[in-house]
């Protein structure tokens, strides 16, 4: 389906919270956002249909309790799996950022599973990420630099999958050594995640999984190497993602 | 019926969760919800028999009957959803099971090992369920009774009634924490309604009365100053700076200050930027973790609570702690049972509680400190604030105005009251003791909460569906509900509406419960049904529990029964006056000032000491545990540069839409007080004003925040030394036109107990005062952070260097008080801060460092590290009279630590002419850092040698 103004909806509540900075991202690049509380969705849950785009944001949803993400998933699950379903049958993308990603894993769209960091510590940092796959999410971008901010960010995969995933060009971004860890002399992989992955993708690259937040690199002063380059650009690395999905309808003009 | 389900990691478990159900499920649903709780990728689970595990035994850990489990919280609204509501009743609690000894506290948790016994490990079916004693729900109190009883009354609480039948003297419930005036008003105010008081009322006026609540030692008079400490000087100050600004025509950018939850003042034309901090000690004494989280979400509901409903954009925090090596052990009681908590028990604790409280909210965490001292094992301080964000208007009208009308309902919502927390308010007013309640302890729920002020601040408000808002803090509904009664002129609540936890509390303890994540709203009949619709929708639990009047009077009742009739006048200022006298302090030993100069390496290992002192080296480890970027607004981080070191000041941008950035830092020097406490106070606001102005803010758009944490404060040298910091605080914040616009003080931050050979001890914590700024910057591009750039840069010296070493770092660590505190020059350290921020806001400044504790050494260092470069320094350019020691660690006020680019440097220097400044020298490639004094190398190391040193403390503690 192709438009100028896609629709999207952010789910909200429960704990989750990075809604608002999401939907500044989507809307900066020229979508048309709207925060639906889960509730809100249960109890009309056609509402769906009318989206293009659906991102589960980052938070804490029922503050990690029984394992991050599963709480969440599992009230989706219980209400909304046709619908669902019906989402992931249509030409649409969905996005899961950190607490996001930990929940569309427990939903069992995506491959793997998210546990605890390496050192059992929650860690907020920046990370440089490698593209492997391939992905309308990913367009143009090679390296990327994005922070992170987990506890519970460890992706866990069967080498069997891995192997299988690497084949389809699932796996959406590994961490590596670039300019972040250079910078600031850091380890790449911070919470010891299985071959270094840090995103995945699914339904032929239309869903994205990622532990970094996007949003939070949306304008540079947010990077911890702008003091070193005040560039007057207005735009951030971390962009690039929600222009991607935005672009995917508009020019998406001959697919099936 | 008792199941056990039990939940492992597949690879390697480090714990086994655990989840006791009473029930009436099938072995089939059974298996469904044990199925919702396990990821399979993951997890395995099994039922009632424990994971087969290469162990010799297992350590369980779970919660005392009634203390707030969140997991068991989860679980049950899982279980609940997963049947679509049609579940068969059922309750669950949660703990985890560790194969190692795990230390647990006490207070509120239960610990039980199982051995392994024919190769399995086995776990009793027992339930911690709540069990309470039925009692009499109300009982009248005889206040006709001797001083000395009414004392006893007072110390120990109300006598249960328990004793009597047995012939024996009735437990006691707690300190009431009344003076005897106090309690003499009260005796005689019943005396003349011909009745006496129920425990309701007692308790009560307790809370309303207490010092927490009151604040009567800043309130009452003081020597010859009439109007009390904080009417003087603190509001004081604020009222003259604020007529100040009007008559100079400045903007007087004070909105709402000491009226409400906490301070509001001008962000831009369409928003109102707000903050507040709190402490939180006596709970973090006892169970840090517990004390902490809710100090942290208490303090943002103090943001919820501000006007009609603030949205928290920023947490702040700071710790003062005993050091993490110090063993030594203290009791509460003489027969050695009851021992307080280790500073490292309390500091892992506590920093744990900021961390889980501030990250499941998706509050950045972006500013804060750690201190310490011996003495900080009387209580350990623990600050913790929130800076809020609320449109000027809603729907027309002002925000920060609110109302509760006659006849709205008076509403209470989020979290269900237990025992937990009661008599928090009177017990932070008394020293810590053997009587110190257990039930002062309080979990926090950090997602209830989230749940209540997204539904609350993102939609009701919005909507108008409420008049007033405030928090259920200290006292509880007590405390909340005649705080807003006042607005309608009286209040009747009908106290069996409360929704309880458990069954069984006495009205008394409903009433004065501080059970955590609760609100109390005022809404007009015709918009109830929307909001509890609303609230419903969101899973946010509202109720009714009584009306706003107009009758003068606070009425409870209970089933029907009036349990209590207050007059709103001798609730709210029946509080007797009573005249505070201080005794001058002793002036101090001429204790030796500097140690003179110094030639050779000496200075080099002195540097890399100091450096390494807690009080100076980074502290990495919690800041990058606390997520400081959830909502995308971070511009100048807590930590910098390539060298990661701890910033000062911190920048976010808190509207999108707006280039405007809000500046954050505190400031504390506890150390100085020991010398003075009116130059420690002063210093404060100086180091507090000057790291705002470092980092890029405006000294004409800068507010600031008193919390006072003394020591004794019924002892008229303690109180002497109080006064003094107060007026420096007025001197000060008149000086610069800072204005204070919220403050909390916490007066008795002592412990009384015995050594581990029962000898007894008393601790006293340093006066301490924290002073904490906000301010907001016109274009957060110009934000600097303080690490050098780039080799060829100048780097310049603004202030003026003298030899204060007194009460600094540099003396502590020779085991020395000294003297020569650091005084304030206001009227050139005004000038200095002015003239930066001018070259800030040209642009020609790479980098600005606040010169505070271990002076010009310690901030090249940073300076330095931060930037992983090194640096040529000369000190022959400053005060030639001095001593190297003293030029290179003395804690003078008023300097900053500037590198210039050398293309800026003809218009840099134009611009600093007029005031004191020093030019070092300049920033090298190589990492060598060098200082030289005439012809002498006096000091040479590298900067990769620093950086480690600078962090060590940091990597002993993750």
């Amino acid at each position: 389906m192709k438009h100028n103004k896609p629709k999207i909806i952010i789910l909200s509540g429960y704990g989750l919270n990075c809604e608002e900075e999401t939907k500044f991202a989507f809307e900066w690049v020229g979508g048309n956002v709207n925060i639906v509380h889960i509730n809100d969705l249960i109890a009309k849950p056609g509402m769906l249909k009318e989206y293009d785009i659906m991102v589960f944001p980052g938070g804490f949803s029922y503050g990690d309790d029984t394992g991050s993400g599963k709480a969440y998933a599992n009230k989706f699950k219980n209400h909304l799996a046709k619908e669902l379903a019906e989402f992931l049958s249509r030409d649409t993308l969905v996005i899961g950022i950190c607490n996001g990603f930990q929940i569309i894993t427990n939903l069992g769209i995506l491959p793997g599973g998210l546990t605890y960091n390496k050192n059992e510590k929650y860690l907020d940092r920046w990370v440089d990420l490698e593209v492997k796959g391939e992905s309308p999410w990913l367009s143009g971008i090679k390296k990327i630099s994005l922070p992170i901010a987990h506890g519970e960010g460890h992706y866990v995969i069967s080498q069997k999958e891995y192997k299988e995933m690497e084949k389809r060009k699932q796996i959406a971004f590994t961490y590596t050594k670039g300019e972040i860890c250079n910078f600031q002399n850091l380890e790449k992989n911070p919470n010891g995640s299985d071959y270094d992955i840090a995103g995945v993708l699914a339904y032929n690259g239309r869903v994205l999984g990622l532990m970094p937040h996007p949003e939070r690199a949306m304008f540079p002063h947010q990077s911890p190497l702008w003091q070193m380059n005040k560039t007057k650009q207005k735009e951030g690395a971390g962009l690039q993602i929600f222009k991607n999905a935005i672009n995917y309808f508009r020019k998406n003009k001959r697919r099936k | 019926m008792i199941s056990r389900i039990y939940v492992a990691d597949k690879k390697d478990p480090k714990f086994v969760q655990s989840y006791l159900f009473t029930h009436f499920f099938s072995p089939q649903e059974l298996t469904r919800i044990a199925n919702a709780l396990t990821n399979p990728v993951l997890e395995n689970f099994s039922i009632n028999s424990f994971p087969k595990i290469k162990k010799t035994f297992a350590m369980e850990i779970g919660f005392k009957p009634g203390v707030t489990d969140n997991v068991a919280k989860t679980v049950k609204e899982t279980v609940v959803d997963l049947f679509r509501g049609k579940a068969k009743p059922f309750e669950i609690y949660s703990s985890k099971i560790y194969f190692t000894e795990t230390s647990y506290n006490p207070l509120i948790e239960r610990a039980h090992i199982a051995l392994k016994k024919h190769g399995v490990i086995h776990f009793p079916l027992e339930i911690p369920k709540v069990v309470l004693k039925k009692e009499t729900p109300v009982i009248n109190i005889d206040l006709a009774v001797s001083d000395e009883e009414l004392l006893k009354i007072s110390r120990e609480g109300v006598a249960n009634k328990d004793g009597h039948a047995k012939g024996r003297a009735g437990t006691r419930r707690g300190p009431l924490a009344l003076d005897l005036a106090s309690m003499k008003t009260i005796q005689e105010y019943f005396k003349k309604l011909k009745r006496k008081p129920t425990d309701i009322e007692l308790e009560s006026l307790a809370q309303t009365w207490s010092e927490h609540c009151k604040h009567t030692i800043f309130a009452n008079p003081i020597d010859e100053i009439k109007d009390g400490l904080y009417k003087t000087y603190i509001k004081g100050a604020t009222n003259l700076i604020r007529k100040q600004k009007v008559g100079k025509g400045q903007q007087d950018f004070c909105v709402s200050v000491f009226s409400d939850n906490s301070g509001g003042i001008i962000f831009d034309k369409d928003y109102l930027i707000t903050h507040k901090v709190e402490t939180h000690n006596s709970p973090s004494a006892l169970d840090p973790f517990g004390g902490a989280i809710t100090g942290i979400v208490g303090v943002n509901r103090d943001t919820i609570g501000f006007g009609l409903g603030a949205k928290p954009v920023a947490n702040v925090y700071g710790f003062c702690f005993g050091y993490p090596e110090d063993k030594k052990r203290f009791f509460k009681d003489k027969n050695l049972q009851e021992e307080m908590l280790p500073p490292k028990r309390i500091i892992d604790g506590v920093i744990k509680g900021i961390n889980t409280g501030g990250n499941c909210s998706g509050i950045p965490t972006l500013s804060g400190f750690v201190k310490f001292d011996d003495r900080y094992r009387a209580k350990p301080l623990v600050f913790a604030g929130t800076v809020g964000l609320i449109p000027k208007k809603i729907n027309g009208k002002p925000s920060h105005m609110k109302k509760a009308g006659v006849g709205d309902y008076v509403v209470v919502v989020g979290g269900r009251v237990g025992l937990d927390g009661i008599h928090g308010a009177t017990f932070s007013s008394v020293a810590m003791d053997a009587n110190s309640p257990a039930t002062a302890v309080q979990i926090g729920d950090p997602i209830t909460q989230k749940k209540l002020s997204d539904a609350i601040i993102k939609e009701a408000r919005d909507l108008s569906l409420y008049t007033s808002i405030t928090d259920d803090g200290a006292g509880g509904l007590s405390c909340s509900v005649a705080e807003m009664a006042k607005e309608s002129g009286g209040a009747e609540v009908d106290l069996e509406k409360v929704p309880l936890k458990y069954p069984g509390l006495r009205p008394w303890e409903i009433w004065i419960s501080e059970s955590q994540e609760r609100m109390t709203l005022s809404v007009p009949k015709d918009k109830w049904k929307t909001f509890q619709k609303l609230m419903d929708k969101r899973g946010v639990e509202a109720t009714i529990i009584g009306k706003f009047t107009n009758s003068g009077k606070c009425i409870v009742n209970y089933k029907g029964k009036k349990i209590m009739d207050m007059d709103m006048e001798f609730l709210h200022d029946g509080l007797p006056k009573h005249n505070l006298t201080t005794e001058a302090i002793l002036p101090l030993p001429n204790l030796p000032l500097g140690k003179g100069e110094e030639k050779g390496g000496g200075l080099t290992q002195t540097l890399e000491n100091l450096l390494a002192q807690k009080n100076i080296s980074g502290f990495s480890f919690i800041s990058e545990q606390y997520d400081h970027e959830v909502q995308g607004t971070s511009v100048l981080k807590p930590l910098s540069g390539r060298g990661r070191i701890n910033t000062d000041a911190q920048v976010f941008r808190p509207v999108f839409n707006s280039n405007k950035g809000v500046v954050l830092t505190s400031s504390t020097y506890p150390s100085y007080g020991d010398i003075s406490t009116y130059h420690m106070a002063a210093c404060a606001i100086d180091t507090a004003i000057r790291n705002i102005v470092t980092a890029g803010g405006k000294l004409s758009h800068l507010a600031i925040l008193d919390n006072f944490c003394w020591c004794s404060s019924n002892d008229p040298r303690r109180l002497a030394q109080l006064k003094d910091a107060v007026k420096a605080c007025y001197d000060y914040a008149v000086g610069y036109s800072t204005p204070f616009i919220s403050g909390k003080d916490s007066m008795f931050n002592d412990f009384k107990g015995y050594d581990e050979k029962g000898n007894p001890v008393a601790i006293s914590i340093p006066p301490t005062l924290l002073i904490s700024a906000i301010s907001v910057m016109p274009n957060l591009h110009k934000t600097i952070s303080p690490e050098f750039k780039k080799a060829g840069d100048i780097i310049y010296l603004l202030g003026e260097t003298k030899d204060e070493l007194g009460g600094g770092e540099y003396l502590k660590m020779l085991g020395v008080v000294g003297n020569n505190v650091p005084k304030v020059n206001l009227e050139k350290n005004l000038k200095t801060y002015l003239v930066l921020e001018k070259a800030i806001e040209k642009e020609l400044v790479a980098s600005a460092l606040s010169v505070t504790s271990g002076g010009i050494g310690v901030a090249l260092a940073k300076a330095c590290i931060g930037g992983m470069l090194g640096c040529k320094i000369s000190l022959d350019s400053i005060g030639k009279a001095y001593g190297v020691d003293v030029k290179l660690f003395s804690e003078s006020q008023g300097r900053i630590l500037v590198s210039v680019p050398p293309k800026n440097i003809p218009a840099f220097e134009k611009i600093i002419k007029n005031i004191p400044h020093t030019n070092l020298g300049k920033i090298i490639k190589d990492g060598k850092i060098i200082v030289t004094a005439g012809k002498n190398k006096i000091l040479e190391t590298k900067v990769k040698k620093l950086h480690n040193v600078y962090h060590s403390f940091s990597d002993s503690m993750k």
